[in-house]
């Protein structure tokens, strides 16, 4: 197990300072996920203007790695459009689930791409994804067909 | 039964996964709270019983039919001779949780509402949920026992709050905590239990796999414990019960041979313990936890207990040496089992226990299934060292030397690069 592929500098960067924390009004809807092995809770609000992600505020407790997820997902999703925001997460997803396999594309997913020695430790793939699948809920919330395709 | 003098390094020649290396680390397991490791013996048992003398049990009239109820009803006789007890009150079951929720269903059958059943903020999940689905089905009421700053039951606050009274008809509580390894005391709730006419259920199992172990001087009605924490297999666990009282509760799980006459109208049951055993129940677990008991018992239930006591003092005095640890639960060893749960600086425990696996030290970092308890003291997860027969002082200064490590990874300390 190599420690320093899970834990890079990006991501323990992230997780001292943390980007966009905090809960902000006006938000569209809130939700709150946790996990249930460790009991770390998540609460994400979400704010849309049309069709794109105005503000993504949140309080978490939890592990370096959940908060940098969560850090740097704010990061990619405020100001994009929801649609392309929930195909972030179906991506990101693939990648931890991808064993190693599946790489993402720097160009558009930025810091995240960091988190792909997390996809070596299954056990903590779930600490990888709770902010996203938050996010994921919020955003079915808001229109439950966000991020299906048309046709 | 008591023989070989123990000698912790002959103890771990007999656990092959020992020998394991994590990475280029050796293993250093600290989990054994979780689960124990198991010996050759045991792994050569439960071999030996599926090349030899597989076959389903009581129904089997055929000669492995009949080998294979000798063994599993002689692996009940092990049970009971190894927790005082006599083999017709030990009713075998998947594991602990099966235990407390057969206890759960057919003791709180008799639960009506204006009754009141007692547990602790210090309880496995285990031993809270059940509870809450009997007072839901029931309309009894769910109370408890908190906790001091030390982690103990607070036995002033009960009794200012009249917490045991005429209204109590069940108290269930752990023997040792799996989280602070507080040992409860027992003896005063016993008869405070006694005193009103309820009925004590213990969670036994984080204390039979540790210390010697006499039922009935605990002053329990009903026992729950698992064999995998005793160096046993996974997939069995025991229910003891003092038999007038098990006789006296209705069945759990309907099927196989727990019935005496089946009719469509309506059927009558056997006595217990079969009355509690529905269906092919787990034989070679149980040829394998027989196994098991023998093993510790060769070594002693009391040298074992010592051993863990002095090992669960070294490593309290060592972590004591650490300012970043925040201990939760007793720092004094006296009426302590072995579980040692604590917060390091402000890392979270899953970040704790990946940088301590990456040398080979396996500790759990969560609520381990006690949430209540973690909120209890503020925090929402911990760090948990638990060890065994099998752990040395030396596994201990290597996980201290592993925390430091941590420290010095997460900057909390300055790095050694």
């Amino acid at each position: 197990m190599d420690l320093e592929s899970l834990y890079q500098e990006i991501i323990l960067d992230h997780y001292r300072a943390k980007r966009h924390a905090g809960l902000r009004q006006p938000y569209d809807v809130e939700v709150t996920h946790v996990n249930p092995s460790c009991g770390d809770e998540l609460v994400l609000r979400l704010a849309l203007a049309g069709d794109r992600v105005a503000d993504l505020s949140y309080q978490a407790e939890g592990c370096s790695i959940s908060q940098a997820s969560t850090s740097v997902m704010s990061d990619l999703v405020i100001g994009r459009r929801l649609d392309e925001a929930v195909g972030l997460h179906d991506g990101f997803q693939a990648m931890l689930e991808g064993q190693g396999r599946v790489e993402l594309d720097e160009a558009v997913y930025g810091d995240a791409v960091a988190f792909h020695g997390v996809a070596q430790f299954p056990a903590r793939v779930k600490c990888a994804m709770l902010g996203w699948a938050a996010f994921r809920d919020a955003a079915w919330r808001c229109h439950p067909s966000a991020g299906e395709s048309d046709d | 039964m008591t023989g070989d003098r123990f000698e912790v390094e002959r103890v771990r020649r007999d656990f092959p996964i020992l020998r394991r290396r994590i990475g280029s680390a050796e293993l250093v397991y600290l989990d054994s709270a979780n689960t124990a490791q198991k010996p050759e013996a045991v792994i050569r048992a439960m071999a030996e019983h599926y090349r030899c003398h597989n076959a389903n049990v009581a129904r089997a009239m055929h000669t492995l039919g009949a080998e294979a109820t000798a063994a599993f009803e002689g692996a009940r006789q092990k049970v009971a001779a190894f927790i005082g007890a006599r083999p017709e009150e030990v009713v075998f079951t998947k594991n602990a949780s099966e235990a407390l929720n057969l206890a759960a269903h057919s003791l709180g059958a008799t639960l009506a509402p204006g009754d009141e059943v007692v547990i602790s903020v210090a309880e496995h999940h285990s031993n809270i949920v059940p509870w809450q689905l009997a007072c839901q089905r029931s309309g009894a009421r769910l109370r408890w026992f908190d906790l001091t700053e030390q982690g103990r039951l607070d036995l002033d606050q009960a009794a200012a709050e009249r917490l045991i009274n005429p209204r109590t008809k069940i108290v269930a509580v752990t023997w040792v905590s799996n989280v602070t390894g507080a040992v409860s005391p027992l003896t005063e709730i016993a008869a405070q239990a006694r005193a009103v006419g309820a009925k004590l259920v213990l969670d036994g199992s984080q204390g039979v796999p540790h210390r010697p172990c006499d039922v009935t001087a605990l002053g329990a009605d009903l026992m729950a414990f698992t064999g995998h924490k005793l160096a046993g297999p996974t997939g069995i666990g025991a229910l003891w019960g003092r038999y007038d009282l098990l006789e006296a509760m209705p069945p759990f799980l309907g099927g196989g041979e727990m019935i005496e006459i089946v009719r469509m109208e309506g059927s009558t049951y056997a006595r217990p313990p079969h009355r509690f055993e529905a269906g092919t129940p787990p034989i070679a677990q149980a040829v394998g936890l027989g196994a098991a008991i023998d093993y510790l018992t060769g070594w002693g239930m009391d040298a074992i207990a010592s051993h863990e006591a002095d090992l669960t003092a070294y490593a309290l005095a060592r972590l004591a040496e650490l300012p970043e640890v925040r201990l939760i639960g007793p720092a004094d060893p006296t009426d302590r089992g072995g579980a040692i749960a604590f917060t390091l600086a402000d890392l979270h425990p899953h970040d704790v226990m990946q940088v301590l696996d990456s040398y080979g030290v396996a500790v759990r970092g969560g609520h381990h299934c006690a949430r209540p308890l973690h909120q209890r003291f503020q925090v929402t997860a911990s760090v948990r060292v638990s060890s065994y027969l099998y752990t040395t002082r030396s596994e201990i200064d290597r996980l201290i030397e592993a925390l430091i490590a941590t420290l010095e990874f997460f900057r909390v300390r300055p790095g050694r690069k």
